[in-house]
């Protein structure tokens, strides 16, 4: 019999049993749904990390000073006070850097009138914003004089913005006082919403750095230096390099460890997708044991069908059919409905996800590939878990096949 | 030509189930043309001999050929391609496939046998028109009568123009209008269209039909009459 034949004598059988093989395919059908829904979580996250790290600026490094010991505690990256403008001014002349920006970080009550806002205040250097991507929504941005004189302006991040002025009204020309000392408002950012890791972006003021250090931090060292490399391809090149400049500019030899840090963002970026991919695999891995729970349904089902049809069995051996093409017919029955199944449990993933995207405003992404592997894998279940019960209805000597009640 | 030649042909049942009498060296030849039945008491072996026959079984010692080679020692395969080419099979419960029609139970041994799409609905079209349940092509079993169903299995025993019909005790579900008018069908196959038939039965009246009458008892044939003409 030909494959056709075989395949339309196993959708008449599950056909005849309708409700019995929507039953059976129930299992595959969750298991095959959370698969997808699974994944294209799992993606849907990692994309959108990666969109906004892309959006961050995929040629950007980040130098970060390092650990200081005190009295046997050690502080942690970032605590020592050892990178210093002179540093970033250094970086700056390096051949594949195209901009360099410190970062003189300092929390500080902002007051602006009769609303008052606790915010990082950022101490920058003009090329910030470049190096960043990230455009001004009105106004206009720190300048060169700025830092050399270190004015009192300041740019506001738009979550500032609608703290400090609810009214609406423009905040361009106004003052605020930070930590006492009053700052006029000359630009305010436009919004770039959450960060990878959850953080509010736009809560945020910007000055000049040396204004910063002077009048708010108090201090000679910053907290960080932002690199922008000429082209995404120099990154490497480029951390070297950094790495090789400031250990000379530190005087450190090597078996003395740095006291800095050099990151790209797409380590940074590769070490919060990787954390998403263990996720990934985990809850893939529950879904693939809930199909394997869906296989074992099959076949318990099969076993029954094959049970309940031994006289049919007998029969078809009777008019002629050999023991191949009835474990043939079984199996092409499993596999129809594992496969049904599948099919179901993509369309049910399908619509679970738009579900999720719908209502938990979850980004979502399906790759392809995993709808063809998920229907593919049903496939396989079928035949590994019916062939046991098609072995079995073969094996059947067609007179007791026949005689059986 | 002989459609059946078997010669001493035995049958233990290992399981030492006194009940269980298989057959004790039956020795019986069955040529083309004829109408045999097989009579017989319920375990007298009867049944037994009928499914080694239908090759649907297989002794335990004797020698068996069938249209003139031997196929007492043949693969399960093999078996299964002379019931398909060459036997057909007629049971006391029908056995036709449950939410199936009719039609394409009269099809089912043609699909095995690897006839085409349209010529299987041809012959099986023309033989259920032969044993005139033509009309209920698109019923389903438990759409017809008792008799109705013998007549679609009767067809479906035809559609690969067997060597041999066997047919099981082919009345014993049936009220005696439609044995009479299944066992007036076998006859009329024996007569006009020259089938080979062996029809167990342990009923007389439905002995009576055949031209041959085998009876069997404890495995053994104890008596084996021919008539020149059929007494009913």
């Amino acid at each position: 019999m030909n494959m056709h034949g075989t395949l339309r004598l196993a959708l008449n059988a599950l056909i005849r049993n309708r409700t019995r093989s929507l039953l059976t395919m129930l299992g595959i059908i969750i298991g095959v749904a959370a698969v997808i829904v699974t994944v294209a979580i799992g993606a849907g996250a990692r994309e959108s990390v990666q969109a906004q790290i892309d959006s961050l600026g995929s040629n950007m490094i980040v130098v970060l000073p390092g650990s200081v010991t005190l009295g046997g505690a050690r502080s942690g990256s970032g605590g020592a006070s050892t990178l210093t403008p002179e540093d970033g001014m250094a970086i700056a002349k390096l051949p594949d850097v195209a901009a360099v920006s410190p970062s003189v970080t300092v929390r500080a009550q902002v007051v602006a009138g009769n609303n008052n806002w606790q915010t990082s205040v950022v101490g920058v250097a003009p090329t910030y914003t470049f190096i960043r991507s990230w455009p001004l929504a009105s106004g206009i941005f720190i300048s060169e004089n700025d830092v050399l004189s270190a004015t009192k302006i300041c740019v506001l991040g738009q979550t500032v913005v609608q703290n400090l002025f609810p009214d609406g009204s423009s905040p361009l020309g106004r003052v605020v006082i930070i930590k006492g000392v009053p700052f006029t408002v000359v630009g305010t950012l436009s919004p770039l919403g959450q960060s990878g890791l959850g953080q509010d972006q736009d809560d945020t003021v910007l000055v000049p750095y040396t204004s910063a250090m002077q009048r708010l931090s108090g201090q000679t060292t910053v907290n960080a230096l932002t690199i922008s490399a000429s082209d995404a391809t120099h990154v490497a090149a480029v951390q070297q390099e950094v790495t090789a400049l400031l250990e000379e500019r530190h005087r450190i030899v090597p078996p003395q460890p740095d006291d800095f840090f050099v990151r790209n963002l797409q380590d940074i970026a590769a070490a919060a997708s990787s954390t998403g991919a263990v996720m990934e695999f985990l809850l893939a891995g529950v879904a693939a044991v809930s199909l394997i729970v869906g296989g074992i349904g099959i076949m318990n089902i099969m076993m029954v069908s094959v049970t309940e049809r031994t006289r049919e069995i007998g029969l078809r051996m009777a008019v002629g059919a050999r023991g191949r093409v009835i474990l043939n017919q079984f199996l092409t029955e499993s596999m129809v409905l594992a496969t049904a199944g599948g099919l179901l449990g993509v369309v049910c993933g399908l619509v679970g996800t738009m579900l999720v995207a719908l209502l938990a405003h979850w980004p979502m992404l399906i790759p392809p590939v995993w709808i063809a592997l998920s229907v593919f894998f049903s496939a396989m279940v079928g035949v590994f878990f019916g062939y046991y019960p098609a072995r079995k209805a073969a094996a059947l000597r067609p007179i007791d096949a026949l005689r059986f009640e | 030509m002989s459609v059946v030649v078997v010669q001493n042909l035995r049958k233990h049942y290992p399981m030492g189930e006194a009940d269980v009498v298989g057959l004790d060296g039956v020795t019986l030849t069955i040529e083309s043309g004829e109408f045999v039945a097989v009579m017989g008491p319920s375990g007298s072996g009867k049944s037994t001999f009928m499914h080694i026959v239908g090759l649907l079984d297989e002794p335990t010692s004797g020698r068996y050929a069938f249209e003139g080679s031997d196929v007492t020692s043949l693969s399960a395969d093999e078996r299964a391609d002379i019931r398909s080419r060459r036997l057909g099979f007629v049971f006391q419960s029908y056995n036709l496939l449950p939410r199936t029609t009719a039609l394409e139970n009269v099809e089912l041994p043609m699909i095995y046998a690897g006839v085409s799409e349209p010529k299987r609905e041809r012959i099986a079209l023309e033989k259920m028109d032969l044993v005139g349940v033509a009309h209920l092509r698109e019923h389903n079993s438990n759409q017809m009568s008792g008799g109705q169903q013998q007549r679609v299995a009767i067809a479906r025993s035809l559609v690969n123009e067997p060597a041999l019909i066997l047919a099981d005790e082919p009345t014993g579900a049936l009220d005696t209008k439609s044995s009479k008018d299944v066992m007036e069908l076998f006859a009329k196959l024996n007569e006009e269209h020259g089938k080979t038939i062996l029809i167990v039965t342990h009923e007389p009246d439905v002995a009576a039909y055949a031209k041959r009458v085998v009876t069997f008892r404890d495995g053994c044939i104890v008596s084996d009459e021919r008539r020149a003409e059929r007494a009913a």
